[in-house]
């Protein structure tokens, strides 16, 4: 008699979205995902995480945006998007049909903006659920980052919270005190999910010209370098919230998943990683599956927060 | 090109040389950095992660068009001479003969005149390429250039002054190479464009250089 292969299961369900694996990519480096699409056709991942989109276009920083640092690279891109209408119009109809779920990154400088473009989403075909970028600086505060602030967080989340029936991470930014009380505010405020790290801000200087390197003088680390220090925030959100967290930051390999894993996240996302290599989600997949054959490990939820005490 | 270390951004380079016959591509690289060393060590046989080709080129030459080349700016140039047998004009410059580091014989191209500039006058007339394209501009059918900055605003002013057709090729520092990040932005006319993908050949009269 035939011995029966033993298959894992990749799916989760992340905020009440169901995914085939636990592999997204970031939003940012992806884009609107047409050009990665047409380089490797989504293959192997779960979801997909469009870039951030306002409710207005917004123009980005000046060059340079993007600089590379020992195992990881700083971007200053300023959220240059189209806008709301044009990602409706334009770039939402040629990512309809199967693959992996859609969610989009929401951007804005004002509560207002958040919620503005929550309804603009709102009963649209294709959109599988949101993420709030709360990074960006809040112009009515003076330009500190709605994220900094768990009040300010607070009134983000219950404002798109009134305008969207979808399910919706707030992602976290790193360059906070406490990050476990602006997570228990978001999930307080109706948020389904977390998602976490956005970049930890940084800089370089040109010696040569005397300058900064960047044309908008800060900007935000990512890659391998900041790994362990998002571990650890994914870890600590993990111990405080019940809702799902997104574990993004880093992650280049399988074993850098299982970590985010097993310090509770039920998937992940890769965005620096995938400038090195756009094929790193089949590879982080077959890894994973791998690595669930060897253990006996039907899901992964068996394994879910596994590293915790 | 990826400089073969994982956790390495891959590196932009214009293709120098193509043979459609062998499959062969050739490459000329200055060293500048980490990245350009790593990938100058490597040796026959070792195999290289390569994403290509991107973006959009050069237009095709007219006659009597100009190639202006500052520094490593030859190599899109040089694979541009090759596309035709009309008669062109290459206007290589430099800061000093080391860093023209085309081999004369890649030049060696029917129909092509090549005239060499050094600021310093290690190597050809001692000036710029904007002292040796004021000479010329007035024949001149096109005007292709690629090299630093400083440069390119220098012809763009000569160009458009003697309203002669120019294209850039541009430079920017890169992360995705394929379209989808916008971290190699350039200033434009049309609001920031792309250079890995909207370029890196744009019109000159688009490009906006800023001090
Ligand atoms: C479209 C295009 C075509 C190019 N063609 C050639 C070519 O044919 N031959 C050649 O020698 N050089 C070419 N360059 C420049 C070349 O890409 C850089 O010299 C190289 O990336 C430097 O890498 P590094 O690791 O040695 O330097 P480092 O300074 O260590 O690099 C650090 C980071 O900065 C980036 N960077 C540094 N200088 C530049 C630059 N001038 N342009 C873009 N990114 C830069 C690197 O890619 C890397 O991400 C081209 C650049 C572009 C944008
Ligand atoms: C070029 C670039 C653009 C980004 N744009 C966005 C964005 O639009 N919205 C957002 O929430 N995060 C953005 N990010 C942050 C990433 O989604 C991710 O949180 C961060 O880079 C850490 O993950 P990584 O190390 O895998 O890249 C961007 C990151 C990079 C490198
Ligand atoms: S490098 Fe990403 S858009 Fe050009």
């Amino acid at each position: 008699m035939a011995e029966k292969i033993f298959e894992p299961d990749l799916r989760v369900d992340l905020a009440g979205i169901a995914l085939e694996n636990p592999i997204l990519a970031a939003s940012g480096p992806f884009g609107y995902g047409h050009e990665y699409r047409e380089l490797t056709g989504f293959k192997d991942l779960g979801g997909i995480i469009v870039k951030g989109v306002s409710l207005e276009p917004w123009a980005g920083n000046p060059p340079p945006r993007v600089a590379e640092t020992p195992s990881g690279m700083l971007n200053a891109i300023g959220l240059q998007n189209p806008g709301l209408k044009s990602f409706l119009e334009e770039d939402l109809p040629r990512l309809r049909g199967p693959g992996p779920r859609l969610l989009v990154n929401v951007v804005g400088c004002t509560v207002e903006e958040y919620a503005g473009v929550a309804s603009g989403l709102e009963g649209v075909e294709g959109i599988d659920g949101l993420e709030l970028n709360i990074s960006c600086p809040n112009v009515k505060a003076g330009g500190m980052a709605f994220g900094t602030d768990p009040a300010a967080t607070g009134r983000v989340v219950a404002a798109v919270r009134r305008k969207t029936s979808l399910p919706f991470l707030v992602k976290l930014s790193p360059n906070v005190a406490d990050i476990g009380a602006v997570a228990r505010s978001a999930e307080e405020a109706g948020a389904d999910g977390i998602s976490l790290i956005n970049t930890i801000s940084g800089m370089l200087i040109d010696t040569a010209h005397k300058k900064p390197l960047l044309g908008n003088i800060f900007g935000g680390l990512s890659g391998p370098a900041v790994m362990p220090v998002a571990l650890r925030m994914a870890w600590q959100v993990a111990e405080v919230v019940k809702i799902p967290v997104l574990g993004i930051g880093g992650i280049t390999t399988a074993d850098d998943a299982l970590q985010f894993i097993m310090a509770g996240a039920r998937a992940v996302a890769v965005g620096t990683g995938l400038f090195y290599d756009p094929h790193l989600p089949s590879q982080i997949k077959t890894g994973l599956l791998e690595y669930m054959k060897k253990e006996g490990l039907k899901n992964l939820h068996e394994i879910e927060g596994a590293a915790r005490p | 090109m990826s400089p073969g270390q994982s956790n390495m951004l891959p590196r932009p380079f214009s293709v120098y040389r193509a043979d459609t016959l062998s499959g062969e591509i050739s490459l000329l690289i200055e060293i500048k950095g980490k990245g350009t060393a790593l990938l100058a060590e490597t040796t026959p046989g070792v195999s290289l992660k390569l994403l290509g080709p991107l973006g959009r080129g050069f237009p095709d030459l007219p006659p009597r068009s100009l190639l202006v080349a500052g520094g490593a700016g030859i190599a899109p140039l040089a694979f541009l001479a090759a596309s035709t047998a009309a008669p062109r004009t290459l206007l290589y410059c430099a800061r000093s003969s080391e860093f023209l580091v085309c081999p004369d014989t890649d030049l060696d191209l029917p129909g092509l005149s090549v005239m060499e500039a050094t600021d310093d006058g290690s190597r050809g007339v001692k000036g710029t390429a904007a002292d040796l394209l004021s000479n010329r501009i007035e024949k001149a059918g096109a005007v292709f250039a690629c090299g630093p900055r400083p440069m390119l605003a220098a012809v763009k002013e000569i160009c458009s002054r003697a309203k002669i057709e120019t294209w850039f090729s541009l430079e920017e520092r890169m992360a995705c190479g394929i379209g989808a990040c916008v971290g190699c932005a350039v200033a434009t006319t049309g609001g920031y464009r792309r250079v890995c993908r909207d370029g890196p050949v744009f019109p000159a009269e688009e490009v906006i250089f800023d001090g």
